[in-house]
C-alpha cells in the first residue's frame, strides 16, 4: 500500500500571524515538502493543477520534473490533472516527457476541475465536462499506445498521422487514476480501462465514498480486469497531528475556522465527525484511517492533505515528520494484516514494465531525411 | 398498494410555530382525503429548523449531515409533499429556499405538491402565487390549484363563519387543499428519483458521444 501527500498549492494567509507567503516562497515550500515526504519515507507526492489565484500550480509537470531531479524514490503524481480543459495531446507529451526525466516515477490522476471559469478561459463549456473527460481520455489513451494516430472527435482539431513524442518510457504509459467525487460515469470510465479510481473523500461522509468505490469495483470486474477486490482504489484524507490530541485541536482550530474550503461553516468537531478530517494524536489518525478499508475494501493508495489553509511551512514539515515516522509505519502494518494475497499493490512503472514482458524502447524515428537520404536509426544502430 | 407517504415540510423558525401548525393541518387533511378514497397514507414531518445549521454546512462545504440527507430523502421519496413557509419580505424565507436549493436536480419532478404560507396579515397571501409556485414550477413539481394561506387572525376565526372579506374559513381552505393534493397523489405516476450513482448509459454510448 502506498502512502503520500497531496497539495492543492494554495497561497493562504496564516490567520494566526497575518503573514501570507509570496508565490516564490510557496513554490519553494512545496518543493521542500516533496523532498521531505521522500525523506520521511512516504511513497507518493501529488500536486494539483489550477489556473486562478490563490493557487500557483498552473504548470505541474515543470514543478514535478524539478522535484524528480531532487529525489530518488518517491512517486510523483497529480491531484488532479484537468482532462477537460487541457489538450489531451499536450497531456500525452508533457507526462511522457516527465516520465523519462523521472525514470518512470510518475503517474497521474485525471479530474474534471470544479472551477467554472476555467472552462471558458480554455475555450470549453462546463456543461460538456463529462463528455470532455470521456473523449479527451480516449484520445490520450491512444496517443500513449499507438505510434501513429488518426483521430477525429467533437472537441479538438482532428489528427492525421500524428505521433506524440517522446514515446512512453520503456513502451509503458504512466498509470492513470481517475478522480471523481460524485459522477458515476467517471467511476465507469476508470473501470472500463482498468485504470485506478481515486475518491478525494475529504468533503464527504464515508458512506458516499464507499458507494462510489463499490460502483467502480463492480464495473472493474464487469469489464474483466479482475475481481472487484482487485480494482485499484485511492482515497484522499486530511489530518493534523500532535503527540497530544488537545494540542492538535488547539493549534489547528484557528486555521480550520477560517479555511477557504470550510471556514465560517461547521465547527471543527462537526466536520471531523462528518468527514475523514482527523485532528488529534498519531494513534487517533491511525485508528481513523486503518478503519477506511472496512468501508471501501483493501485499497492501494492513501494521500493526505497537510499543507493548506495558511499553515506555516515549519508546521507542515513537522506534520510530515509525524506522518512518516509515527503514523504511516503503523498504518502499513495494520493495512497489511489480513490483506488477501490476490489484492494487488498500486501499479508502478516497474510492475507495469514487468507485466508488459520487459522494457521496450519505443522511440519512433523520423523517416529518412531529404538531404542525406538516410534515416537516423541507421546511424543509431550502426 | 403500500401506504402512501406525505412529506410535510415546515420552514417555521420558532417552536411552536404557526407555520408548523398549518403544515400539520394540511398534512392531516391530505391523509383524511386519501382515506376517503380508500388509500392509506401517513405523514412524515420535515421541520427545517432542526437541520438549519446542517444546511449551512452543506452550502459551505458540500458535506451533508446524516440528518439533512434523511430529510432530503424523506421529501424526494414521498408520494406527495406539503410545503409551507412563513412569508418574509414578500417571499418564502431563506430556510425554505435553502432546503430546496439543496435537493438533487430533477429529484422533485412530477411530485404532487400542496403549497402553504403564513404571515401576520392577509396582505401577504399572494406570495404563494408569485414566489412559492414559480419555485416549484422550476423544480418540475405539480402543484395543486389551491394554495393555503393563513394569516395570524385566521387561527382565531370560527370555522363556521366567513371572514370579513368573504374568504372561506381556514378549516375549509385546509380541507380543500388536502382534497386537491389527495387527488393528485391518487393519480400520480411519479417514480422515486433514480439513485444518483446509477449508471444510465453504457460506456460505449458515452465514448461515441451519445
Amino acid at each position: 500500500m502506498q502512502f503520500g501527500v497531496f497539495t492543492v498549492s494554495d497561497i493562504t494567509r496564516d490567520p494566526t500571524t497575518g503573514r501570507i507567503p509570496t508565490e516564490h516562497e510557496r513554490i519553494r515550500a512545496v518543493v521542500e515538502i516533496a523532498r521531505t515526504a521522500e525523506e520521511v519515507g512516504l511513497d507518493v507526492f501529488a500536486l494539483g493543477e489550477h489556473h486562478n489565484p490563490p493557487f500557483f500550480s498552473s504548470s505541474p509537470t515543470t514543478t514535478l520534473a524539478y522535484i524528480a531531479a531532487q529525489t530518488e524514490r518517491i512517486i510523483l503524481s497529480t491531484a488532479t490533472t484537468l482532462i477537460t480543459t487541457n489538450d489531451p495531446v499536450k497531456i500525452a507529451e508533457d507526462y511522457a516527457m516527465l516520465q523519462h526525466l523521472a525514470d518512470g516515477r510518475v503517474d497521474l490522476m485525471l479530474g474534471r476541475g470544479n472551477t467554472g471559469p476555467v472552462y471558458p478561459w480554455f475555450g470549453q463549456d462546463i456543461r460538456n465536462g463529462i463528455a470532455l473527460a470521456i473523449e479527451n481520455y480516449a484520445l490520450l489513451h491512444r496517443l500513449w499506445r499507438e505510434d501513429v494516430v488518426d483521430w477525429e472527435g467533437r472537441f479538438r482539431t482532428p489528427l492525421q498521422s500524428f505521433t506524440s513524442t517522446p514515446r512512453p518510457l520503456d513502451g509503458v504509459p504512466p498509470f492513470v487514476w481517475h478522480g471523481s467525487i460524485r459522477s458515476p460515469q467517471i467511476a465507469e470510465q476508470a473501470a472500463y480501462y482498468g485504470d485506478g479510481f481515486f475518491h478525494n473523500n475529504i468533503f464527504w461522509n464515508i458512506e458516499h465514498t464507499a458507494a462510489m468505490v463499490r460502483l467502480y469495483r463492480q464495473r472493474f470486474e464487469h469489464y474483466g480486469h479482475g475481481s472487484a477486490d482487485q480494482a485499484i482504489v485511492g482515497l484522499g484524507g486530511q489530518a493534523f497531528i500532535r503527540p497530544n490530541s488537545q494540542d492538535a485541536v488547539r493549534e489547528f482550530r484557528p486555521y480550520f475556522d477560517v479555511a477557504p474550503v470550510y471556514g465560517h461553516g461547521p465547527s471543527l468537531e462537526e466536520f471531523t465527525e462528518l468527514t475523514p478530517l482527523t485532528v488529534g494524536s498519531p494513534q487517533q489518525v491511525i485508528d481513523r484511517y486503518a478503519a477506511m478499508r472496512e468501508h471501501v475494501g483493501d485499497y492501494q493508495r492513501q494521500l493526505f492533505l497537510i499543507d493548506h489553509a495558511g499553515l506555516p511551512q515549519k508546521t507542515v514539515l513537522e506534520q510530515l515528520e509525524i506522518l512518516g515516522t509515527e503514523v504511516v509505519p503503523v498504518l502499513r502494518r495494520e493495512m497489511a494484516a489480513g490483506r488477501p494475497a490476490h489484492v494487488p499493490d498500486a501499479p508502478t512503472h516497474a510492475s507495469l514494465v514487468a507485466a508488459a514482458g520487459g522494457p521496450r524502447d519505443a522511440t519512433v524515428y523520423a523517416d529518412a531525411d531529404g538531404v542525406t537520404g538516410r534515416a537516423p536509426q541507421v546511424e543509431a544502430t550502426a | 398498494m403500500t401506504e402512501r407517504v406525505i412529506a410535510v415540510v415546515s420552514a417555521g423558525l420558532r417552536d411552536p410555530s404557526s407555520t408548523r401548525l398549518l403544515a400539520d393541518r394540511l398534512g392531516e387533511a391530505t391523509v383524511q382525503a386519501l382515506a376517503a378514497r380508500g388509500i392509506a397514507a401517513t405523514t412524515r414531518l420535515v421541520d427545517l429548523r432542526t437541520v438549519a445549521a446542517d444546511m449551512t454546512t452543506a452550502l459551505l462545504t458540500s458535506v451533508q449531515s446524516p440528518a439533512l440527507a434523511e430529510a432530503q430523502r424523506t421529501v424526494t421519496h414521498a408520494d406527495g409533499l406539503v410545503a409551507v413557509s412563513p412569508i418574509y419580505s414578500g417571499s418564502y424565507n431563506g430556510l425554505f429556499k435553502t432546503f430546496f436549493d439543496l435537493v438533487e436536480e430533477d429529484a422533485l419532478e412530477d411530485m404532487p405538491v400542496l403549497l402553504g404560507a403564513t404571515a401576520g396579515t392577509a396582505r401577504h397571501s399572494l406570495a404563494i402565487e408569485h414566489a412559492l409556485r414559480p419555485l416549484f414550477a422550476y423544480l418540475g413539481a405539480v402543484t395543486t390549484p389551491t394554495g393555503v394561506f393563513a394569516a395570524t387572525d385566521d387561527f382565531g376565526h370560527s370555522s363556521a363563519v366567513r371572514a370579513d372579506d368573504d374568504v372561506a374559513p381556514l378549516a375549509d381552505r385546509v380541507a380543500r387543499g388536502g382534497a386537491e393534493l389527495a387527488r393528485l397523489v391518487a393519480t400520480s405516476e411519479r417514480r422515486p428519483p433514480a439513485d444518483p450513482l446509477a449508471l444510465t448509459e453504457s460506456f460505449e454510448d458515452l465514448l461515441r458521444g451519445e
